[in-house]
């Protein structure tokens, strides 16, 4: 499986505010009723966006300003709660390329960096910043550097992300998905099997 | 050297470090269920590859089941295709399937407990983030996602990146009508709901060696809540008792070997950890949340946070907004709080104990009116020792509706939902906004004796009040 080295993510960004966003909030349980995850990105946020009769909300995302944002920013462990995969792949379906955020939930952080979507943390104001210059100017680049942490917008403005070395090193590197390199490892998968007794026999 | 539990089981399942620096680690066991894993088996399809041991890789359907028929086909389409799709690729790839028609289908926590298919020592994956709770036998097990569930079909591991460990001492004496569900409610209020991040939870202390497996696995359970990727405890006497002559449990000259290994493996008396937490059996109180985090906790005779007393902003308008949401009064007592609907269920508090305990104090009560109280049991085999021991009866007549088994009212995939705001007294996991299926539906988690009593009472209530509970461990005493 060939995959491409992600250095850096350019695009639009919108600004979902909020810390503890959760995965049911990023794609509530009853639209997990699929055996795909095509047509997901329609669902995202769902509930925060749409009212029960289908009408839209306010909500940044149904704002037409940034309808071809493919950058989020959020607030503090964003990806909280059930491990579905469901919710990073409405994020990619929908659009989204890369998350700036405060701070991450663990296995959400997992699953958005095998799908080849970053996620970098960066300070509350540094994204207090960001969201300013969406806001004024919704056509602002983004350019999330993967390789050198750091997050570059507007005329010159930047500031620096983190992104944990593994995470850079499979995004950078082209590996972010790592089923060939675990299946080129099936003999010393075997070896370590056949140590455990209760995989024997 | 001295070891914890979590280090051996991560040597001995680590295969080789992978060029990102993570290790790849061998998944002895991986559980499945209908919601997370059609994706994975689309994947494999897409890339030709098979199941590397289907024998060690069990299904089961929770999720999307109704509990009130569970005839086939369902009345919910997109339910139904789902159900056919497990049944399919549990047989094209040659994976043992518990279906509805096993007498052993129910809640995938439950289910790998019950068939002794969880075991001290081993790694456990699931895509399902309450995995933790096979950590209750000395397990260690992960919540994953469906890419890594293609991983671990395909591969039989997964790429992850070593944790540290925290050991939680719990010592002393739990206060009459305190539980288990309490202990975690309280630990994730004390560390937080973000706390556990990158820690395995190793839970100890006399509080968990008295313990019952099932009070272990109601907290194992939740270890996600607080953050953590997994928690456990260390293999006992009580583990192995629990595990002897299950379905899947090694048998003969095997089961004493495998004891042997299973005491070797708990963590050395003296070995370190990377953060250690004591905590007083003393100072627990029957527990609810007030919020929409699982450590927005008070014990229930506490007041409602005031936001105005607030140390920080954040933490002002975090309080406020779930104020907001639960339609609850700063500062007032959460006591009297009035509900809507009783839930007792999930793989959290779906266990036999779970539905004995609460039977033990409902006699002669009966749900008030207006409340509308369901009682899920969290396996068909679940239910059917409900039955048995007329657990289920006394649950009937105290007017709770009696269902079948699966997931329920946790996450209302199924036709179990709240309308509108209503408020749920739940002895479930989460409390997110929306989690129970209405997106304004409201959610307080407690013991399931605790649902009982707000049951009865139409409103969250100390169930020691309603049901006299001093005096009756006195009595029993
Ligand atoms: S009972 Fe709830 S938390 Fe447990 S597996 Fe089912 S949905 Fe998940």
């Amino acid at each position: 499986m060939a995959l491409e080295k992600i250095l850096q993510v350019t695009g639009k960004g919108v600004y979902v505010p909020g810390s503890d966003i959760d995965t049911d909030r990023i794609i509530p349980a009853r639209f997990m009723k699929c055996v795909t995850f095509d047509g997901l990105g329609e669902y995202l946020f769902y509930d925060v966006r749409f009212n029960e009769d289908g009408s839209e909300k306010p909500h940044p995302l149904n704002d037409p300003k940034f309808k071809e944002a493919s950058i989020l920013l959020s607030g503090v462990n964003f990806g909280c709660g059930s491990s579905r995969e469901h919710a990073p792949q409405a994020l990619y379906r929908y659009g989204i390329r890369a998350v700036i955020a405060q701070s991450f939930a663990e296995i959400f952080f997992g699953n958005c960096t095998t799908l080849g979507v970053p996620c970098v943390a960066a300070t509350a104001e540094d994204i207090e910043a960001l969201a300013k210059a969406i806001e004024a100017d919704p056509a602002t680049e983004i350019k999330v550097d993967v390789e050198n942490g750091r997050v570059f917008f507007g005329d010159g403005q930047q500031f620096p992300v983190h992104i944990p070395d593994t995470a850079r090193e499979a995004l950078i590197s082209a590996k972010w998905d790592p089923i060939g390199e675990l299946l080129e490892g099936a003999p010393e998968v075997e070896a370590t099997a056949s140590q455990l007794a209760y995989l024997q026999g | 050297m001295s070891k914890s539990l979590f280090e051996k089981v991560w040597e001995a399942h680590s295969v080789r470090k992978l060029a990102n620096g993570q290790t790849q680690l061998l998944i002895g066991t991986h559980l499945i269920h209908e919601v997370t894993s059609p994706q994975a088996f689309g994947m494999l399809r897409d890339l030709g590859l098979k199941v590397k041991y289907p024998e060690r890789t069990f299904a089961t359907v929770d999720h999307i089941v109704p509990t009130l028929s569970q005839e086939e086909p369902f009345a919910d389409p997109l339910a139904d295709a789902m159900i056919k799709e497990l049944a399919k690729n549990a047989e094209e790839f040659g994976v043992t399937y518990f279906d509805l028609s096993s007498g052993r289908q129910g809640i995938v926590h439950v289910v790998g407990p019950e068939q002794g298919i969880t075991q001290p020592g081993t790694t456990i994956a699931c895509g399902d983030s309450h995995t933790a709770t096979h950590g209750a036998f000395g397990a260690i097990a992960f919540g994953i996602g469906t890419t890594q569930i293609r991983d671990v079909l395909a591969t039989q591991t997964m790429a992850m990146s070593k944790l540290k460990v925290r050991r939680i001492n719990v010592d002393g004496e739990l206060p009459p009508g305190v539980y288990a569900k309490d202990v975690i409610l309280h630990i994730i209020k004390l560390l937080g709901a973000k706390g556990g991040i990158g820690y395995a939870y190793e839970y100890g202390g006399s509080v968990f060696d008295n313990f019952s497996m099932e009070e272990r696995m109601t907290v194992c359970n939740m270890s996600i809540e607080g953050g953590a990727r997994c928690g456990y405890v260390n293999p006992d006497e009580k583990t192995f008792e629990y595990l002897k002559g299950r379905p899947y449990s090694p048998k003969d000259e095997a089961w004493d070997e495998a004891v042997e290994r299973w005491k070797a493996i708990a963590s050395d008396p003296d070995c370190d950890y990377d953060d250690v937490v004591n905590i007083r059996a003393e100072d627990i109180a029957p527990s609810v949340t007030w919020g929409i985090s699982p450590d927005h906790g008070i014990f229930v005779d506490e007041t409602i946070p005031d936001p105005a007393k607030a140390k920080t902003e954040a933490e002002r308008e975090s309080i406020q907004e779930a104020l907001d949401y639960m339609k609850l009064e700063a500062g007032a007592p959460i006591k009297g709080t009035k509900i809507d609907v009783a839930f007792v269920g999930s793989c959290t508090n779906g266990r036999v104990s779970d539905f004995r305990e609460v039977a033990k104090f409902i006699k002669g009560h009966h749900v008030v009116e207006g409340v509308k109280a369901i009682a899920v049991p969290g396996s068909q085999i679940v239910a059917h020792l409900c039955e048995k021991e007329g657990l289920a009866d006394i649950f009937r007549e105290a007017g709770f509706e009696w269902r079948g088994a699966g997931c329920s009212m946790c996450l209302a995939m199924n036709p179990d939902k709240l309308i509108g705001d209503q408020l749920c007294a739940s002895s479930s996991n989460r409390n997110f906004k929306g989690r129970q299926g209405s997106p304004i539906g409201r959610t307080i988690l407690m013991s399931p004796v605790m649902v009982a009593a707000a049951a009865i009472t139409g409103e969250v209530s100390d169930a020691r009040e309603v049901f006299q509970v001093a005096d009756s461990a006195a009595l029993a005493g």
